[in-house]
């Protein structure tokens, strides 16, 4: 166990270095914008309207999105309270991976009224393997039983191992097994950029 | 018997010069010895010779403990640290408290050839501390014991303490006190201090081995008898050693070549080796026994050899039997924390770890002599310049529990005498086959 | 982090991160499923060479809480007499794959020993060692402190703070006492200042190397220092009789100076709680009033017992044991 708490790594477990000054830019913080606003318009479409509706990120950064989301959700829909619309679910003790990489520190859970009869709509920003998500429906069961659980992805980057796709796409990005998907979001990076790096082996 | 020319060696570290040993005495001594027919020729180019050394504290752990040691396993490691003579305690099983079990380890120590063997007799029956021994049927025997002692256990009782001291007068022996009071010592496991609070070991106060100390001195000087203290381990001990030696008290002391050594900080990582009894103490002791042996407070060095077998020290600390091997170790750490620091010079090293020890058990017609014509041919060569890193599985001690393992040390014992006969030549005992040398 | 054998060996930052994880752990327990599978397919043994019932109930609760498999090996044997050695026990265990095993046993030392024998692969968690560790203990009671001192009982959230400032008193036979040993240490790590309080005979010679203060005179403490808590440790009668050292004269005599009662908690700062590692011996070190009193979070420090231990064999057991970057600080 390192000294320092150990930072949540996303999705990808690619242990690939990745060359320098190779990170292509694909979203732009006007593009990550524009993508979270039809998101949410789509999932209040869906759910035709805001009730019962509870929007859940996955730490690291799918809680800012979240967040963002739910924001947005309120802004359009009249008498919705964001504060009773997002909430977190750390997935960390539910992944099937634990024993391939270093200890992994644990995310805070708080889920805002429960999940019975709600309509879960799960938050993350990129879209892999589907192992989170496996974890994450693994997880809101322990929490109760929903309506439903929803997908919302900022990145859908393909590859998945597992019969499992998103409700809600930012960005559909087709990637190749080598290369890593970076998300950065002002929150917890001081800006908002989606970034591919290591292209070519 | 084979004669043996030693050629070129330092006697006492002095001038080098040549030993011809022959008959079972050193028959002549001088430069440039003409070498008999028959004689054997050893190179002792770099050697000092040493009068062979004398243990004054041993444990040959038979009869009874014959997986730890036995009489000729033992006395064979002797041989191999340089020893002719090592004094075997009494803790045996049975006890070495009578005449029949005392010949009995006198004569395995014969038969074994190795080295001659004293047993020491118990100053009490079964070193229960209640009631003496017969002493005197021990010291009448062929044994012909002179040292008692209960080591291994304290002879705590003032009144049997005294009468002991007293009782042996008669047929000038010495009590060998191994002082630990008990009830201040219970269930201890360390030396009390800094580390055993950190540790959680209940501790060995140093106060338990100077109190009896302190006691039997005085008790000593009352009745008029000489004493003998065993494995002194702390600074005041040797006050007190000095203190009464200044008043004319007729004690002698020992320390053991572990203390000269090692502290209580090897206790941490729980590691049984380092558990010994007295236990190691702190670098104060260490400095303060150091002084005591190079003024002479401090009489002999002695090397409390105490076997285990390998389950009585595998195992947690508090489960761990006692004690630590010494005999093939003994001359080294004398030679590095003595010699090699300039605080003792060979002469010195003959006398805290042959002579004196000699005179104290009343074996000193036979051992610690002076190298001189006509004395018995018992001598150690050893190689000053010499380096061994300590490997317990090739000693030839049968226990394994030697706290200098994988150590490097100085010097190694080359050959060894037994009035003239050749115990060990090259470094190597002398029942290998021949072709070896 | 390989082994947890003694609250000494964590750093700061390491004990944060045990009573972060252990808040997280104690969220999913207020849950009705307090089950998660994180530990499936895991062997955790526990070894106890003496008898502590509520202890290994916490650990296996804490273990089965995490879907781990639990194997609990009760061996016979005493300081008096030895029974199955510590060694073959350890092999046997092994031979079963363990992948942790939590050890309880009357020598101190015992963890250090089979953690650095080779005897067992796994984590080796000390469970109470002799006189000499209880780092679990003293994990639940920094965390208990943490919640009620800096998190305000549960109105704050104390995540990533340590108890930097606070003045805790910890009362009783620390001569004795591995509680006591791990809390000096452990408090000490995370700042705070601990002030031990027992009669002459029960304090160790040597404890001036220790990161702490201490007094004979428990009023004085409560009085003059005001400590934000006060652990009582237990006191065993038995010291008192000369078979069993004698180290004080008489059970009245102990509590009149040493004992916490209700008038000595209305002595105590306002926010003060007091804490006990169980099993508490009523009308001894502390009175029924005491141990009953809205201060005492005695019952709460043994289900904090569970989420720290689960947090502990999370972070021993979870992440890839083998490489560098998991196991770059091994306990010893």
């Amino acid at each position: 166990m390192s000294t320092a708490v150990p930072p949540v790594p996303s999705d990808e477990t690619s242990d690939r270095p990745t060359a320098p000054g190779d990170a292509t830019l694909v979203l732009g913080e006007a593009e990550i914008g524009r993508a979270l606003t039809r998101i949410a318009h789509e999932i209040l479409e869906r759910n035709k309207g805001g009730q019962d509706l509870v929007l859940l990120g996955i730490p690291t950064r799918g809680v800012p999105l979240a967040h963002r989301l739910a924001a947005r959700i309120a802004d359009v829909e009249p008498g919705l309270d964001p504060v009773g619309l997002v909430g977190s679910l750390d997935v960390t003790m539910y992944r099937d991976d634990l024993h391939r990489h270093p200890t992994r520190a644990i995310g805070t859970t708080q889920v805002p009224g429960g999940v019975d009869g709600k309509v879960v709509v799960l938050v993350d920003d990129v879209l892999f393997s589907g192992r989170t998500i496996r974890a994450a429906l693994d997880a809101v069961s322990d929490l109760g039983r929903p309506r439903a659980v929803q997908l919302a992805a900022l990145v859908d980057r393909g590859h998945r191992e597992l019969p499992i796709r998103a409700d809600f796409v930012g960005k559909n990005l087709p990637t190749s097994h080598t290369e890593r998907v970076r998300v950065l979001l002002s929150e917890s990076d001081g800006r908002d950029a989606v970034l591919i790096e290591g292209a070519t082996a | 018997m084979t004669t043996y020319l030693l050629r070129d060696v330092a006697p006492l570290g002095g001038e080098r010069t040549d030993l011809l040993l022959a008959d079972g005495v050193i028959a002549a001594i001088g430069p440039d010895l003409a070498a008999p027919a028959d004689a054997v020729v050893v190179d002792g180019a770099g050697l000092v010779a040493l009068p062979g050394l004398v243990d004054l504290h041993t444990h040959l752990r038979e009869p009874g403990r014959e997986d730890a040691e036995t009489v000729a396993s033992g006395t064979r490691a002797a041989a191999l640290g340089g020893f002719t003579a090592v004094h075997a305690m009494a803790n045996t099983t049975p006890t070495q408290d009578t005449a029949g079990v005392v010949e009995q380890v006198w004569r395995l120590g014969r038969e074994a050839g190795w080295v001659d063997v004293f047993p020491v007799g118990a100053v009490t029956v079964g070193l229960a501390g209640e009631r003496l021994a017969e002493l005197g049927a021990m010291a009448e025997s062929a044994a012909r014991v002179r040292v008692f002692s209960d080591d291994g256990r304290c002879v705590h009782d003032p009144v049997v303490m005294r009468r002991a001291l007293e009782y042996v007068k008669a047929f000038d022996g010495v009590v060998a006190q191994h002082a630990q009071e008990p009830r201040l010592t219970e269930g201890s496991q360390m030396h009390e201090g800094v580390v055993s609070a950190e540790l959680g070991l209940a501790g060995w106060p140093a106060v338990a081995e100077e109190a009896i100390v302190a006691r039997d001195v005085l008790l000593a000087e009352h009745v008029g008898s000489r004493l003998h203290v065993c494995h002194l381990s702390t600074a005041g001990s040797v006050e007190i050693v000095r203190w009464a030696k200044s008043r004319g008290i007729d004690v002698t002391a020992e320390v053991t070549p572990h203390h000269l050594v090692l502290t209580d900080e090897l206790a941490r990582g729980y590691d049984p080796l380092f558990k010994v009894n007295p236990p190691l103490r702190t670098q104060a002791d260490v400095d303060a026994v150091r002084d005591g042996l190079a003024d002479g407070t401090i009489d002999i060095v002695a090397t409390d050899h105490a076997p285990h077998p390998r389950e009585d020290k595998d195992c947690e600390w508090a489960a761990a039997a006692f004690g630590m091997t010494g005999l093939e170790t003994a001359l080294s750490v004398v030679q590095e924390t003595m010699v090699d620091t300039g605080r003792m010079t060979w002469a010195d090293v003959a006398r805290v770890l042959s002579s004196a020890p000699a005179r104290i058990g009343r074996v000193d017609d036979r051992h610690g002599r002076p190298i001189a014509v006509g004395e018995p041919a018992n001598l150690t060569l050893v190689d000053p310049a010499a380096r061994r890193v300590v490997d317990p599985a090739a000693q030839a001690t049968k226990s394994v529990n030697s706290p200098f393992r994988g150590r490097e040390l100085a010097g190694r014992v080359v050959a060894t005498f037994l009035r003239g006969r050749a115990t060990v030549l090259d470094g190597a005992p002398c029942d290998e086959p021949a072709a070896a040398r | 982090m390989k082994h947890l054998l003694s609250a000494g060996d964590l750093t700061r930052d390491e004990a944060v991160l045990v009573l972060d994880t252990a808040a997280q752990m104690a969220a999913t327990q207020a849950r009705e499923n307090k089950k998660l599978p994180t530990l499936r397919g895991r062997t955790v043994v526990n070894l106890f060479f003496e008898d502590s019932t509520r202890t290994r109930i916490s650990f296996e609760t804490a273990a089965k809480r995490l879907s781990a498999d639990v194997i609990n090996f009760s061996a016979k044997g005493s300081s008096v007499s030895k029974g199955e050695s510590l060694k073959d026990t350890a092999l046997t265990l092994q031979a079963m794959g363990a992948d942790a095993v939590v050890i309880r046993h009357w020598a101190s030392g015992a963890s250090h020993t089979l953690a650095s024998s080779g005897w067992t692969h796994g984590a080796v968690v000390n469970a109470g060692d002799g006189t000499h560790q209880h780092p679990t203990q003293a994990l639940l009671d920094a965390y208990t402190l943490r919640r009620h001192l800096v998190g305000e009982g549960g109105r704050v959230d104390p995540a990533g703070r340590d108890l930097e400032g606070r003045h805790v008193a910890i009362v009783g036979d620390v001569l004795h006492s591995r509680v006591a040993r791990s809390n000096v240490q452990l408090l000490h790590t995370l700042g705070a200042h601990v002030t031990l309080v027992a009669p002459p005979t029960l304090v160790p010679v040597g404890v001036e190397a220790w990161p702490c203060d201490v007094s004979y005179r428990l009023d004085e403490v409560i009085g003059d220092g005001q400590p934000d808590a006060i652990m009582m440790l237990r006191v065993q009668r038995e010291r008192m009789s000369s078979a069993g050292g004698g180290f004080f004269p008489s059970p009245l005599e102990y509590t009149r100076g040493y004992g916490l009662d209700a008038r000595r908690i209305a002595a105590l700062p306002e926010h003060a709680i007091v804490l006990h590692p169980g099993p508490m011996n009523r009308g001894l070190e502390i009175s029924a009033d005491a141990a009953d009193s809205e201060r005492a979070v005695i019952v709460e420090q043994v289900a904090n017992g569970v989420a720290v231990r689960m947090a502990v064999l999370y972070l021993l057991l979870a992440g890839d044991q083998t490489s560098a970057s998991s196991s770059n600080r091994s306990a010893e």
